[in-house]
């Protein structure tokens, strides 16, 4: 009778050291695929950044980390899957600036606050468009013509309305001291419909991101008057900063950082905050980001969480300004 | 010229190769069976094209319809069902070829002509689209808005339905398409607190509801078709150069007919080929002979409804406005794969095109052999049981359509849209124009808006610009039509005295 129970439980501790060990040390993070949701499409600028990252990570960390488009609602469904995922740390996902949107609309209740940031890994700064026989050569000549302009007399593009360039523009005007809807808003389908009605004449410029732009600019149809960035982009080094063009300091852009849900454990925070910075400055995915003409912007996990506390208040701001904003 | 060879390069690449043929024979086995339609395999794919590159997506789909289009000709020739619905016009005649011992003449006919109609329609597009491209990039908004409206009206026109029907169907396409917030003041409509229902209703997962969810109910309600017996055929591309020679002029007359009704917004295969039919006849020298086993219709359909195919893609690539329901379908794939439809396309992505022509030449030439295979094959094929293949395809809308976005939500589209589609379907309301509904919706609302709020409400550029003072007469026109016609009807059968004491 006690032989067997020494020796059960002999097996018993056989069977569980292999389980328990990791419990006890540090718990290692990843031991299995990590899940990366995607709120937006596949073969979007989204999901190209968030694959480029989950193969880097994948590689780093030793874990398959496979990406899941979670499309639907504009954006809502996808966001909401992540802040309601499993706090496990294997799934995880990416947030763009809409989750700093959509609640202003009340489409959501989700705001940056139910995540866990860790970090920001990209920013699209919007550019200034003209068509290529425009009489503005510079950005200061197109401010001088907006202010001189009836209310609503002047028309830009870029996204739909209350989209990421509408309040670029919205907060590029506010800047300047006009009201936000002094330049009148035409909602477009997206970047590319908003640049084909440009170089057809449709319009007198367009606040997408520059790389949306980057087809008609190389084809000599538009061009770049300026990028509402701190600093000029890699990929386009030739369009000056707001600041240097004309002296005003409004930056936005359309960022996209990791994050997953709130209470996620904190080896995998910390692992992926480290992870995140490597792959960041990685030489791949720098070149991938260069030739897309995506934006190179970086903050860790806890600079995340304060930059995208401002961006929530200034694109509220923004929203506001534009009377587009239903929560308060 | 580099660019042509740059796109023979991205054609020729092993995963391109690997999915033309693949599909080809995907395509043939689809359209052989009756019942399932090539739109249906096309819809069918759109899951797959997901882990493939732009090039061999966008390979399968011209390839598959091609396939499945020509492969419709054979149950119709050998069992007298046709394959797919762009078949049906001359499936008697090409039964009664077969019945008089000619079943080698009626499907080798199918074949060449389809070939034939295929390369011509390709043809039509490598010569207009890039033509059609430098206008189409300075249209703004208002010459959209127009073209948009003449797209709806063109489904409403070509319906072989009652107009009235039509008329419903569209409409019905044109408030499914109003749903969600990516309207022009984005603001959510008709989404009863949804946030699934926010992003509209997305069109994949409601073609793929109309077409192949609701082909599988309807092939539940129908009787399975008769067993093919096994059969020796003889050469099959025999006599076809006589042919050829013999009916030239219905061969090009159905390809440039062909051409045309792939270009009208919503009209495809099966119009082409009952149009072509007709005029097949009309002009005949011996139209007496028509229905007993006369090729010269065969001739004209069969060139006519692949040449439709191709053309059909005119409309798709410049404007985004489907030229019929494949391309409505493709244009989906064209937009996940970042090959936006738009005249810049032509312009910026030239080598995409240079490939997207060498695949649809390819295509048509490859469909030879691989037909002759299919048709010697056939009994074989036709041999599958149904009780098998049907919840197949049940089980790919639901996996394809879960695919897409990882969300239930889609499937449960699907199964909507699918008892939607049979609903309509047997109640002779067209499916089509409501599927360009859908499409087109948002792009007419979008259009119309964006103009009006450019132009501070002012009316008047709809109808000054140049073209699109043409579009709008084009628009009208086609709007009075049926009015037209229903007033000639009326006028005419005024003379009689029966209907005019009626009124």
């Amino acid at each position: 009778m006690t032989e067997t129970t020494r020796r059960t439980l002999l097996g018993a501790t056989l069977i569980a050291a292999p389980l328990a060990a990791p419990a006890l040390a540090q718990p290692r993070w990843p031991v299995r695929p990590v899940q990366m949701l995607c709120p937006w499409a596949a073969g979007g600028g989204t999901d190209a950044v968030l694959r480029i990252i989950a193969a880097i990570l994948e590689k780093d960390l030793g874990q398959p980390f496979n990406v899941v488009n979670r499309t639907g609602g504009s954006g809502v469904v996808g966001h909401a899957a992540i802040a309601q995922a499993n706090p496990d740390g294997y799934t995880l996902g990416m947030l763009t600036a809409e989750i700093c949107m959509l609640h202003w609309q009340g489409l959501t209740e989700i705001t940056y606050k139910n995540y866990t940031p860790l970090g920001l890994m990209n920013n699209d700064p919007p550019g200034i468009q003209v068509n290529a026989s425009s009489p503005y050569r510079d950005v200061k000549a197109l401010a001088d013509a907006i202010k001189a302009s009836r209310p609503g007399q002047m028309k830009a593009s870029g996204t739909g309305q209350g989209g990421i360039w509408h309040l670029a523009l919205a907060g590029w005007l506010g800047a300047m001291g006009l009201p936000a809807n002094h330049v009148r808003w035409v909602p477009s389908n997206g970047a590319a419909p908003a640049m084909q009605d440009l170089a057809a004449g449709g319009l007198d410029f367009t606040t997408n991101s520059v790389v949306e732009a980057r087809a008609m600019l190389d084809a000599g149809r538009a061009r770049s008057l300026a990028v509402m960035a701190g600093e000029r982009i890699t990929a386009f080094p030739n369009i000056p900063t707001l600041k240097e063009a004309m002296g005003i300091d409004y930056q936005t852009g359309a960022w996209r950082g990791i994050a997953g849900p709130p209470g996620i454990p904190a080896e995998a925070r910390s692992t992926m905050d480290a992870a995140l910075d490597r792959a960041f400055k990685s030489k791949e995915y720098q070149d991938f980001l260069n030739a897309r003409g995506f934006g190179l912007v970086y903050a860790n996990a806890a600079d995340f969480g304060k930059f995208m506390e401002q961006a929530d208040a200034s694109l509220g701001n923004a929203m506001k300004a534009a009377g587009l904003a239903k929560a308060t | 010229m580099t660019e042509l060879l740059e796109g023979a390069r991205l054609v020729a690449a092993p995963d391109v190769l690997i999915a033309i043929l693949a599909s080809a024979i995907y395509g043939l086995v689809v359209g052989s069976l009756p019942g399932l339609s090539a739109t249906m395999a096309t819809a069918l794919l759109v899951p797959v094209t997901f882990w493939l590159s732009p090039i061999a997506a966008i390979a399968t789909i011209i390839t598959a319809s091609a396939m499945a289009i020509f492969s419709g000709d054979i149950p119709g020739c050998l069992l007298r069902i046709p394959g797919t619905p762009a078949s049906a016009a001359y499936t008697n005649e090409a039964y009664a070829l077969t019945r008089k011992g000619q079943a080698e003449l009626a499907l080798g006919a199918g074949l060449w002509f389809s070939a034939i109609g295929g390369i011509v329609g390709t043809l039509s597009l490598v010569l207009m689209a890039p033509l059609l491209a430098e206008v189409a990039l300075s249209f703004s908004t208002y010459e959209y808005f127009w073209l948009a409206f003449l797209g709806l009206m063109c489904a409403t026109l070509v319906a072989r339905s009652s107009p009235i029907k039509a008329i419903a169907s569209m409409l019905l396409g044109l408030l499914i398409a109003c749903i969600g917030m990516e309207n022009p003041a984005g603001t959510p409509r008709f989404t009863f607190g949804v946030p699934d229902l926010l992003g509209g209703i997305e069109v994949i997962p409601a073609l793929v509801g109309v077409f192949a969810v609701s082909e599988v109910m309807r092939a539940m309600v129908t009787a399975e078709p008769p067993k093919l017996p096994r059969r020796k055929f003889g050469s099959i591309l025999a006599n076809q150069w006589t042919l050829t020679k013999k009916y030239q002029w219905p061969m090009w007359r159905g390809n440039v007919i062909g051409i045309i009704i792939g270009v009208l917004p919503g009209a495809g295969a099966d119009m082409a080929a009952w149009v072509s039919y007709a005029t097949s006849k009309k002009f005949s020298k011996e139209p007496e002979k028509f229905g007993t086993g006369h090729p010269e219709g065969l001739v004209e359909a069969s060139a006519s409804n692949n040449a439709s195919l191709a053309s059909g893609w005119v409309p798709s690539l410049l404007f985004g406005i489907p030229g019929d329901t494949i391309t409505a379908i493709a244009i989906g794939v064209l937009y996940m794969k970042g090959l936006n439809p738009g005249p810049t396309l032509f312009t910026e992505n030239a080598r995409s095109m240079y490939a997207l022509y060498i695949i649809f030449i390819l295509a048509n030439i490859i469909m030879i052999p691989l037909g002759i295979m299919m048709i010697r094959m056939a009994s074989l094929v036709l041999r599958a049981p149904r009780a098998g293949i049907m919840p197949l395809i049940l089980l790919l809308c639901a996996v394809g359509s879960f695919a897409t976005g990882n969300n239930l939500f889609a499937v449960l589209l699907v199964g909507l849209f699918g008892i939607l589609g049979f609903v309509m379907e047997r109640n002779g309301y067209p499916v089509a124009a409501l599927v360009l509904g859908i499409v087109m919706g948002s792009m007419v609302e979008q259009n119309f808006i964006t103009s009006l709020i450019k132009s501070d409400g002012d009316v008047m550029p709809f109808i000054e610009r140049p073209v699109s003072s043409v579009l709008a007469a084009l628009t009208f026109g086609a709007l009075l039509w049926p009015l037209g016609v229903w007033i000639w009807n009326r006028t005419q059968g005024r003379r009689l005295p029966a209907s005019g004491a009626a009124e």
